[in-house]
């Protein structure tokens, strides 16, 4: 056999770990995070970016080491509410933070060129890198668009998968997303990263993940069922997870080594964003395991079909020949 | 699937080749005949994007208020007395004060309305619904087409008057675009501090030349007489630094949109910066007319509802051209004749979004990118070879590929790169190492239940496929609704992600196994080495 080196196997080619054994303490535990999750999200609550609060955002670099108290001191006097300085990057580099300014829309405007006036008069020198103006009404659409484009994936997941498998399978796959995107939720709050548009992205793509993650699983499931027609579907199950072990943990690790680097040196736009993709990644992985096995289990014993299937999905399956 | 044709490897080879060769000109200077590069975003290049918002119901404020002028006016002529005319929301109601009258008032204001929203066979809808009650109340409704229509003309008008405007800056290819029913998008590339613009598409620019009210007194504090308004001026103030009051007529002698040229220049005399100006024929007479009967007398030069200057007039001004001097600095005086130049606003603008990023900035951006997906890459790859061996390489190639391929694709589109495209473009090679696992793991499954490695290649591959086409398009449907519902940025991720997985479905599944299988091939191996 041509081996170069040796290979880096994680786990044996044969594993027979009893998941299903674990169902109950997984769902609880889940459930349990999940439900700790939603009362984060009433108090405290997200963190809402000026995507989806509106508000001021802006980014300078002062010429030597900034001086906090004094640039605080500066934005107090321009009347512009409470402003959030915060440093990021070298000492020279100045996070503003303004709320959404009361009045028109125009009152947004009117803010950026007070505290640009003033901060480029009293800093001589003082460098604006980056400004984000966003009013009400845009924050309020842009937040309606992002829940408007998670809640539909997750129908046209279930439709999907539905459609493909059987409908255990849909609830099954579904009901894990509700319960990643709760913890998802939890993760923001408990980190304060922002949430807006970009951190929408970053949900949709664990969704996106983790669906990928759940329909390898239920493929595999469902060609053991045609393959072995009287195993118990318990054991069917762990013998499932058992055999895409090495894929799935495989996957898990690639996906998490090209995501790394950005989170550790992406810059400040894409830090979460590559920190929310690998709690994810991790969440992902383990709830294909521990949750949407488990619920196939329960809706599925003694319900889901044995047989090579009619109909549409004989004809989905096509690809794959008939099995010697 | 062991099997392929001469053609269809030399097609195989060619779509790579194509890959490298059409992700070439995003590094190297390209040839002005070939457009076919990525663009960077705003985020990336630097630039300032603004999404400016059409104040809808100050163009129907407009609508109304000439309505009410044309009624009166048209019922003096006609002599019909009319009481208690106001106008609200989008309709006007006034009382014939004879009921009797009622019907010969509303056949004469037929004549006001108009169609629109003509429809192929040139027909067209009334702009304006007209009702008369018994008591002689009579109520003129602008209609839902016409409001349309007026919200669209609106748009129309000031998308061009807002690019004329740019263009006169010097900004490099800006994008000026409609967005929805009443925003403009407007993105300035290279532009970080987008002051001066945004105070030039932050006017409404609407010059009219009144005369003064000699008799009343601003500074009174009494309400100002019928036909008169108080107006600040612009650059002017009063000896205790209160800024200076005109009492302006309402009536309007001549418009601006009677000016032909408008160009910022120095009095030669005093070195102080004007506007020099010249008005259309029209203008030009109306102008003469009203200088010849006001000689001695203050007229105001009015923008926006604020004095500019308000000279003297000497002499009567015949010639059709004029000068403005009202304490102007050279970038005063030049963004003055740029929005005269450029023509007014039919409605206000509003900033309703900014986003500006600076260069620099955005040099950095680029760079920790390219750093991270380089790093991601490596590590990826040592994990793959590592884990894989042989096979591992051939995957790292598809992989390579891969990523040539989308940003080959990217190109072709010309798609805008962003910064979250870029976190796209890393991800992508994670997701499609997916690919790569399964079939792998695939292939060593069935060679260790004891397939030959044909046997074991052929199922590997088969099994696999049915599943990466479920896992991506599951990916695939997530990122179409990111990109119908994200806007901007986040757009460039999903359609990078998109590409990347479409791609990936062609490496991973053919290009990948063509190496293996030519290997196979010509080793004529026993078993695989899995």
């Amino acid at each position: 056999m041509a081996t170069f080196f040796p290979r880096l196997r994680m786990f044996p080619d044969k594993t027979d770990i009893k998941f299903m054994n674990g169902r109950v303490v997984g769902l609880a535990l889940s459930a349990f995070l999940s439900l700790v999750s939603v009362v984060l999200y009433f108090h405290p609550g997200l963190n809402f970016g000026i995507d989806f609060k509106g508000g001021i955002v802006i980014e300078a670099r002062t010429p030597g080491e900034a001086d906090f108290p004094a640039l605080r001191g500066i934005l107090a006097a321009q009347n512009v509410g409470p402003a959030g300085l915060q440093q990021f990057g070298s000492p020279s580099d100045v996070l503003i933070r303004l709320e959404r300014q009361p009045g028109d829309e125009a009152a947004q405007q009117r803010a950026v060129e007070r505290v640009r006036g003033a901060l480029q008069q009293a800093v001589p020198g003082l460098q604006i890198r980056r400004v984000e103006a966003v009013g009400a009404s845009i924050s309020q659409e842009l937040f309606v668009n992002g829940m408007l484009a998670l809640g539909l994936s997750l129908v046209a997941m279930l439709l999907y998968i539905w459609f493909r498998f059987e409908w255990q399978f849909g609830v099954g796959a579904v009901v894990t997303l509700v319960l990643d995107i709760t913890k998802m939720v939890g993760f923001y709050v408990v980190t304060g990263f922002q949430f807006n548009l970009v951190a929408i992205a970053a949900l949709l793509t664990v969704m996106g993940y983790s669906i990928n993650d759940k329909v390898v699983v239920y493929d595999r499931v469902r060609e053991n069922l045609r393959k072995y027609k009287s195993m118990k579907l318990r054991d069917l199950i762990d013998l499932s997870i058992n055999e895409t072990l090495s894929r799935t943990i495989g996957t898990s690790v690639a996906t998490f080594l090209s995501t790394l680097p950005l989170a550790l040196f992406g810059g400040e736009a894409l830090e979460e964003f590559a920190w929310t993709m690998l709690f994810g990644i991790f969440l992902a992985t383990s709830s294909s395991i521990f949750i949407a096995a488990p619920i196939l289990l329960l809706l599925g014993e003694d319900k889901l079909r044995r047989g090579p299937p009619p109909g549409k999905d004989a004809a989905a399956d096509a690809a794959v020949p008939a099995k010697p | 699937m062991l099997f392929f044709s001469r053609w269809k490897i030399w097609s195989i080879i060619a779509v790579c080749a194509a890959g490298v060769f059409l992700s070439v000109p995003n590094v190297v200077q390209r040839p002005d005949w070939w457009p076919y590069a990525m663009n960077l975003g705003l985020d990336l290049r630097g630039g300032s994007y603004l999404l400016l918002e059409v104040d809808m119901p100050a163009v129907v404020r407009d609508r109304i208020a000439t309505i009410q002028d044309q009624v009166r006016t048209r019922m003096r002529a006609a002599n019909i007395p009319i009481v208690g005319i106001s106008g609200r929301d989008n309709s006007v109601v006034f009382q014939v004060r004879d009921p009797g009258q009622a019907q010969a008032a509303i056949a004469n204001l037929r004549e006001i309305v108009s169609l629109v929203g003509s429809g192929a066979l040139g027909g067209g809808t009334p702009d304006l619904d007209m009702q008369a009650a018994p008591d002689g109340t009579i109520s003129i409704v602008l209609t839902e087409v016409a409001l349309r229509d007026k919200a669209t003309q609106a748009v129309t008008q000031s998308i061009e008057i807002v690019r004329r405007r740019i263009d006169e800056t010097g900004v490099n290819e800006p994008t000026i675009a409609r967005q929805g029913a009443n925003r403009i998008l407007v993105q300035l590339p290279g532009v970080d501090d987008p002051d001066r613009i945004k105070k030039l598409l932050g006017t409404t620019a609407r010059m009219t030349f009144r005369l003064l009210d000699a008799n009343a007194d601003p500074f009174s504090g009494a309400r100002p007489p019928p036909g008169v308004e108080f107006l600040r001026a612009e650059n002017e103030r009063r000896g205790d630094g209160q800024p200076m009051l005109y009492a302006v007529r309402q009536r309007v002698e001549v418009e601006g949109a009677n000016l032909v040229r408008a160009s910022a220049g120095t009095n030669p005399q005093t070195g102080e910066w004007i506007v020099n100006f010249e008005f259309d024929a029209l203008g030009g007479r109306r102008f003469a007319d009203v200088t010849r009967q006001n000689v001695g007398r203050p007229f105001a030069i009015v923008l926006d509802d604020k004095v500019i200057s308000a000279p003297v007039i000497r002499e009567p001004i015949t010639g059709g051209r004029g000068q403005i001097s009202g304490r102007f600095t050279a970038r005063d005086a030049q963004d003055l004749a740029v929005l005269l130049r450029a023509g007014a606003l039919p409605a206000p603008l509003t900033i309703v979004e900014e986003r500006s990023v600076g260069p620099d900035l955005g040099a950095d951006a680029i760079k920790a990118g390219i750093a991270s997906i380089l790093a991601g890459m490596v590590l990826v790859f040592i994990f793959i070879m590592w884990s894989y061996g042989l096979f591992g390489v051939f995957a790292c190639v598809g992989l390579l590929a891969n990523l040539f391929l989308t940003v080959a694709c990217l190109s072709m589109l010309q798609a805008t790169l962003t910064l979250p495209g870029m976190a796209g473009l890393l991800l992508t090679l994670g997701l499609s190492v997916d690919a790569n696992i399964l079939i792998n793991e695939r292939i060593r499954e069935e060679t260790l239940a004891g397939k030959t490695p044909y046997a074991a290649m052929e199922a590997g591959f088969a099994r696999a496929f049915s599943t990466i086409v479920d896992s991506n398009l599951t990916t695939l449907i997530k990122m179409m609704l990111l990109f119908a519902f994200g806007s901007g940025p986040v757009r460039g991720f999903a359609v990078t992600i998109t590409l990347g997985i479409i791609t990936s479905m062609f490496t991973a599944t053919v290009l990948v196994r063509l190496m293996m299988v030519t290997w196979l091939r010509a080793k004529k191996r026993e078993t695989l080495p899995v």
